[in-house]
């Protein structure tokens, strides 16, 4: 088993898969839309982490340039999210999603 | 370029006519419409002269999809055409009779209509006959959801489901020649070589779905149930529009393309669509017989009288084709003649149920002769059009089975019935006092009437003329096919 | 000679156009001029040209234009006159000309004057295309046309419900017929791959083309259809009765002496078909003689002059059917010839008894006529005698030549046809009597209005009244003829489209047979006046009871009440159901079905959709594992 800076991959892949389930988990329990959306950011960041142990693993830095992409993305969902988030929060008056049912039916 | 501007000429205008106040929306619309008839009488001169070249168009769309902007004129579009453009200045300048609401809009969406259909009879490409196909199904749902009557939300839009849904059908037998041809190409001819190059259960397939997509827009039975409702609650103007023309985009696309695409498909699973075109006419004509209301009567006819079509077009011999094209041209006029009548007598009633009229050839005789010779057409007395086209095809119809050609001569006599009964009751016998004081004809609804009787009489005379138009181009239809 | 074939139906036309056209602005005067010039100039017209028939025997064919061609169909306005068409021409514009003249009389105070007139001339103009025709299409034309003229005609007086519904029958019963004809006409174009006279009969013409004889039988039962439609047969007659309900001399013209005639000669020119098929024949001798004799029967008890003389028209035609049947088509052809003559006297005879009664047409209000309309009552005396069938006039050569063919072919015919005759003497000369004998039994003012009809309705029943009497020569009896030197003209100058009669009887036999039937004509004609003159015996009243026979038959065996129950009310009860059940139960349940089916699933659908963010993840979660196991595990 190869290992990278001495820590074999097998054990990136656990962490981020570690990673990736809090943040399923935490979207799909919680509540509060910020806590949410920090959830997500920690799915990306798992994803992230793996592509760049992978890049490093097989040679070929295509991955990191993925990962810069994503975190770009990310950076820019952040801004426009929240943004929205404190216009939800003005209006509501709190964060937590179950109580913005306007829309449904 | 003659047929671009065919095309295009209606369509300008509805755009000139959104331009202009409502006051001029009469007078543009009337003589736009008679300057498309003018043009395509200069078009019937080009093409009997044999200077086709005029006719043609090409341009490519996408070259990678094998879509090309192709329009052509040949005798059965010619003859199409010349329906679509004889029926528009009659719509108009009746409809002049009656204050409709923006007219503006209304003229400008019937002209966007008639460019749509003749883009339809002229398309030498599958995907363009396709497109011009629904969007002049987009014009007619507004103006039947705009100037209808009661219930027509709900009418209207089954009416444009339906045939939407139908034609979807169409769609998909068009992808599927289209995948069938090596050169990948929606060309008419390209499309004609893959599809007799399909074998026999393909091409019956394909003229299932071809048919399901006509059947519905003409309609035949069992597909016919959103026609009577969408008759009785469009306007006037666009009742004649759906059935006199509209209602032939559906025929004429069995000739040009059904037929020649899948012959054999025709040829061997041919007789499930004519036997449903032929029940579709006795079926029609009975229902007509108990009819109530004008109104339904006449679309129920209707139905009966494009079932005898279809059966006509699908027994693919010159007799019936000749016939049906006589009988389409026949048809649109006797529908022009029929509605007019309608409106004519509900416009001075308030009802179009035939138990609370009577008596109202007192109004005045000569609308009641007219009317008649109208009736006559619709039976098919020898020496009016519907003669001429009805006898062809039936005897054609024959040709091809003699059991199901009697079956749909029935029509004949159940015509009678139904035609005749609605006539005594609405203008024989005594009339009621309440009748008595009602206006004579004036003279807008006298001259169209008398052009509708004029054109009924002179077709039904001297169809040579007519016959000669498409004469060239079914012999080598039919060659084609053989 | 050609440009006067042209012109025969010409002139009607125009007289037609030019009334339709000016109508309200033409005195009643110049309408009948009109009117009757038309006609009269196509009577001249038609006279040259029957002349030059009798002289020359050429057959004339004159195109007009071309009609209708599509690929090998080809149909021109064409006409054709050899001696049957010259024949019937003549009888057409001639007794047609004389009822125009006679209705200028009758119809003289009606506000339809006009309207009348111009129908007439229409429906001469038809029925000239029709006998004129040189192919089945252009016979078809007059055929339908003159069926039209004919339900306008008969609902001339369109404001009373009763006369609308007769002309509607009328129509549909003779559409039913016109099918026939439609069919025949595809299938002979079928086998044959024309439509034309001249081809279709040329001599060895059908033999040379492969068709079996069933086909051609079914071509003929075909045609035949259309002939019973149009000449009143079982089961298409009982539109004729009802046809009086229009004005007097309409029945006069189409409804005895020439449209109905339409199918004889259908038949008649196309014998050559005819002939090649014994099954059709008999069928329609049988046809023939049943209607002859139902007609028969019917007559003897009506009280409604026009019902009984168009009852005896249904029993007339009949047994001209039975001629064709047994191949004697001269005989049927001279029949129609006779028959026009004097049941178009007969039937002018009514209108002008009509005319004077004020409207009043039942037989059991009149009597006593004879002395206040003594022309009418001379000329309707010969008509009666002619239909009779007492030597010398003219329906006796006719009925004896029908006579003696069928007994050539059968002696069940002879009898059965000498039924018939029997019977027609005997509800003519009840009808005779009880119209002009006797005491007058109609109301005081009727009494005092009768009166004899102007000359212009009085010249014509004359002029009918000798035809009546003397056309019956042209056809003398070819036996009895030849013994006396008189030749039989009229079966010679038919001959070459009919070919000339093969029964022949010598000239003994022949006088036996004429003497039978006149005596037993004469014996019924006997008791006739015993019952009506001597013993003044009365029909019964409307109201009262009549015995079971004689009911069914007054009631003219319920046909009218069975062919209601058996097509009309079950085609409306199964239209009915159609539209009501059918249409709107099933199809559009159906078609509404799947609008209702979409709507539902969308409703069911939705609810997935409820916008809790937490399910949605879920939902992705659940999903991507089980894919995730579906596809990797």
């Amino acid at each position: 088993m190869q290992t990278l800076s001495g820590i074999p991959l097998n054990y990136y892949i656990y962490l981020s898969t570690a990673l990736f389930c809090i943040g399923v988990l935490g979207v799909m329990v919680r509540r509060n839309a910020i806590i949410m959306f920090m959830c997500i950011e920690l799915m990306l960041n798992a994803v992230n982490l793996l592509m760049v142990a992978f890049s490093r693993y097989l040679g070929d830095s295509s991955g990191q340039v993925f990962v810069f992409f994503i975190m770009a993305v990310a950076a820019a969902e952040v801004a426009v999210g929240l943004a929205i988030l404190i216009m939800i929060y003005r209006n509501a008056k709190t964060s937590d999603t179950e109580v913005l049912n306007e829309l449904k039916l | 370029m003659l047929t671009l501007l065919l095309i295009l000429f209606p369509f300008l205008t509805a755009l000139l006519l959104m331009s202009f106040s409502d006051k001029m929306a009469r007078p543009i619309a009337l003589g736009s419409a008679v300057i498309e008839l003018i043009l395509a009488c200069f078009t019937l001169f080009t093409l009997q002269n044999g200077q086709t070249g005029l006719l043609g168009l090409n341009y490519t769309w996408s070259s990678s999809l094998g879509i090309s902007f192709s329009i052509a004129i040949d005798g059965i579009s010619m003859l199409m055409i010349l329906i679509a453009s004889l029926v528009m200045p009659l719509v108009i300048y009746f409809s002049f009779n009656k204050q409709y609401n923006n007219p503006r809009l209304l003229y400008a969406l019937m002209m966007v209509m008639q460019s749509a259909m003749i883009g339809v009879f002229c398309a030498a490409d599958g995907f363009l006959f396709y497109i011009f196909w629904e969007i002049a199904l987009i014009p007619i749902y507004f103006i039947c959801l705009m100037w209808g009557g009661e219930n027509r939300q709900r009418i209207t839009f089954k009416f444009f489901i339906y045939t939407l849904l139908g034609s979807l059908f169409m769609l998909l037998a068009l992808i599927y020649v289209y995948l069938q041809s090596p050169e990948r190409s929606f060309d008419i001819q390209v499309l004609y070589a893959a599809g007799r190059n399909m074998s026999v259960i393909e091409q019956g397939w394909v003229m299932g779905a071809f048919f399901l997509a006509f059947a519905v827009k003409m309609p035949v039975f069992p597909f016919h149930t959103w026609q009577p409702d969408t008759y009785y609650t469009a306007p006037t103007a666009g009742v004649i529009m759906l059935s006199g023309i509209m209602s032939k985009m559906a025929t004429y696309g069995l000739i040009r393309w059904v037929l020649p695409m899948v012959p054999q498909g025709v040829f061997e699973y041919g007789h499930i669509p004519i036997i449903l075109s032929v029940i579709s006419i006795i079926y029609a004509s009975c229902i007509s017989i108990i009819q109530k209301d004008f109104k339904y009567l006449i679309a129920y006819a209707s139905i009966a009288h494009l079932g005898l079509i279809s059966a006509g077009i699908l027994s693919a011999n010159t007799q019936s084709l000749q016939g049906a094209l006589i009988e389409m041209l026949s048809h649109a006029v006797n529908t022009v003649g029929l509605f007019v009548v309608y409106d004519i007598i509900v416009k001075r009633t308030g009802t179009s149920e035939m138990s609370r009229l009577g008596g109202l050839r007192a109004i005045d005789s000569s609308f009641a002769f007219m009317f008649f010779i109208i009736v006559l057409s619709v039976v098919a007395l020898p020496f009016t059009s519907g003669f001429v086209g009805e006898f062809l095809l039936i005897l054609g119809l024959f040709k091809n089975s003699p059991v199901l050609g009697s079956i749909a001569g029935l029509s004949i006599i159940l015509g009678v019935v139904y035609m005749f009964r609605s006539f005594q009751t609405m203008m024989l016998g005594p009339t009621s006092p309440s009748m008595l004081g009602l206006p004579k004809l004036n003279i807008r609804e006298k001259s169209t009437l008398f052009i509708v009787v004029i054109l009924i009489i002179v077709f039904g005379v001297y169809p040579k003329p007519i016959l000669a138009i498409t004469e060239n181009t079914i012999k080598t239809l039919l060659e084609g096919i053989q | 000679m050609e440009q006067l074939v042209k012109l025969i139906p010409l002139f009607p036309l125009i007289s037609f156009a030019i009334i339709g056209m000016l109508n309200r602005r033409l005195t009643k005067t110049h309408t009948a001029i009109f009117a009757c010039t038309g006609v009269f100039l196509s009577f001249i017209d038609s006279l040259l040209v029957f002349i030059a028939q009798t002289q020359h025997h050429t057959t004339v064919e004159v195109q007009i234009y071309e009609w209708i061609t599509v690929a090998n169909f080809n149909s021109a306005i064409s006409f054709l006159v050899d001696p049957l068409s010259s024949v019937f021409l003549m009888v057409i514009t001639g007794v047609g000309f004389l009822i125009h003249v006679f209705s200028v009389g009758y119809m003289k105070d009606d506000d339809g004057f006009r309207r009348f007139f111009a129908y007439l001339n229409l429906f001469i103009f038809f029925m000239l295309i029709l006998v004129l025709g040189n192919n089945f299409l252009v016979m078809f034309i007059g055929w339908e046309g003159v069926g039209f003229c004919s339900f306008m005609l008969i609902g001339f007086w369109y404001k009373d419900q009763k006369n609308n519904d007769a002309a509607k029958k009328a129509f549909v019963m003779n559409r039913i017929g016109d099918l026939g004809f439609l069919i025949a006409m595809c299938l002979i174009f079928t086998n044959f791959s024309t439509l034309n006279y001249s081809t279709l009969f040329a001599p060895g013409f059908i033999t040379a083309n492969p068709v079996s004889t069933g086909s051609l039988t079914l071509i003929t039962i075909c045609l035949f259809i259309g002939a019973m439609g149009k000449s009143a047969q079982i089961p298409l007659y009982t539109w004729l009765p009802d046809a009086m309900a229009g004005p007097t001399p309409v029945s006069a013209l189409i409804h005895a002496a020439t449209m109905v005639t339409a199918g004889i000669y259908m038949v008649a020119r196309t014998n050559v078909l005819f002939s090649l098929t014994p099954d059709t024949m008999m069928f329609v001798a049988v046809i023939g003689i049943a209607t002859a004799l139902l007609g028969a029967v019917i007559g003897l008890f009506q009280n409604d002059i026009k019902k009984v003389l168009a009852y005896s028209t249904v029993s007339q035609l009949g047994l001209m059917f039975l001629a064709l049947g047994v191949g004697a088509y001269t005989a049927a052809v001279f029949h129609v010839v006779t028959h026009a003559f004097f049941k178009a006297l007969l039937f002018l005879g009514s209108g002008s008894v009509i005319h004077s009664m004020g409207g009043e047409q039942d037989i059991r209000k009149m009597g006593g006529l004879k002395k206040h309309m003594p022309v009418t009552y001379f000329t309707f005396l010969v008509g009666t005698l002619a239909i009779s069938g007492i030597p010398p006039l003219a329906g006796f050569f006719s009925k004896d030549e029908i006579l003696a063919s069928a007994l050539g072919q059968h002696p069940v015919w002879f009898v059965l046809g000498m039924l018939v005759s029997l019977m027609t003497a005997f509800y003519m000369f009840r009808l005779l009597y009880l119209t002009f004998h006797g005491q007058f039994r109609g109301t005081h003012e009727q009494e005092h209005h009768l009166h004899e009809s102007p000359s212009n309705m009085t010249i014509p029943l004359i002029i009918l009244a000798i035809c009546a009497i003397f056309a019956g020569f042209i056809g003398f009896p070819h036996a009895v003829g030849q013994a006396l030197g008189i030749h039989n003209w009229f079966g010679h100058f038919l001959s070459p489209v009919l070919g000339e009669s093969e029964i022949h009887f010598s000239a003994a036999t022949e006088l036996t047979l004429m003497a039978i039937t006149t005596v037993l004509i004469i014996i019924v004609i006997l008791i006739a006046r015993n019952i009506y003159i001597t013993k003044k015996t009365l029909p019964t009243p409307e109201h009262e009871p009549l015995p079971a026979g004689k009911n069914i038959i007054y009631n003219k065996f319920f046909v009218d009440e069975f062919y209601n129950k058996l097509v009309t009310k079950p085609l409306d009860r199964f239209s009915e159901f159609l539209s009501s059940s059918f249409d709107k139960g099933v199809i559009e349940g159906i078609v509404n079905g799947f609008g209702k089916l979409t709507v539902r699933t969308g409703q069911t659908v939705r609810l997935l959709q409820n916008g809790n963010l937490g399910f949605y993840v879920i939902a992705i979660v659940v999903a991507l594992i089980s894919l995730f196991l579906i596809f990797l595990v």
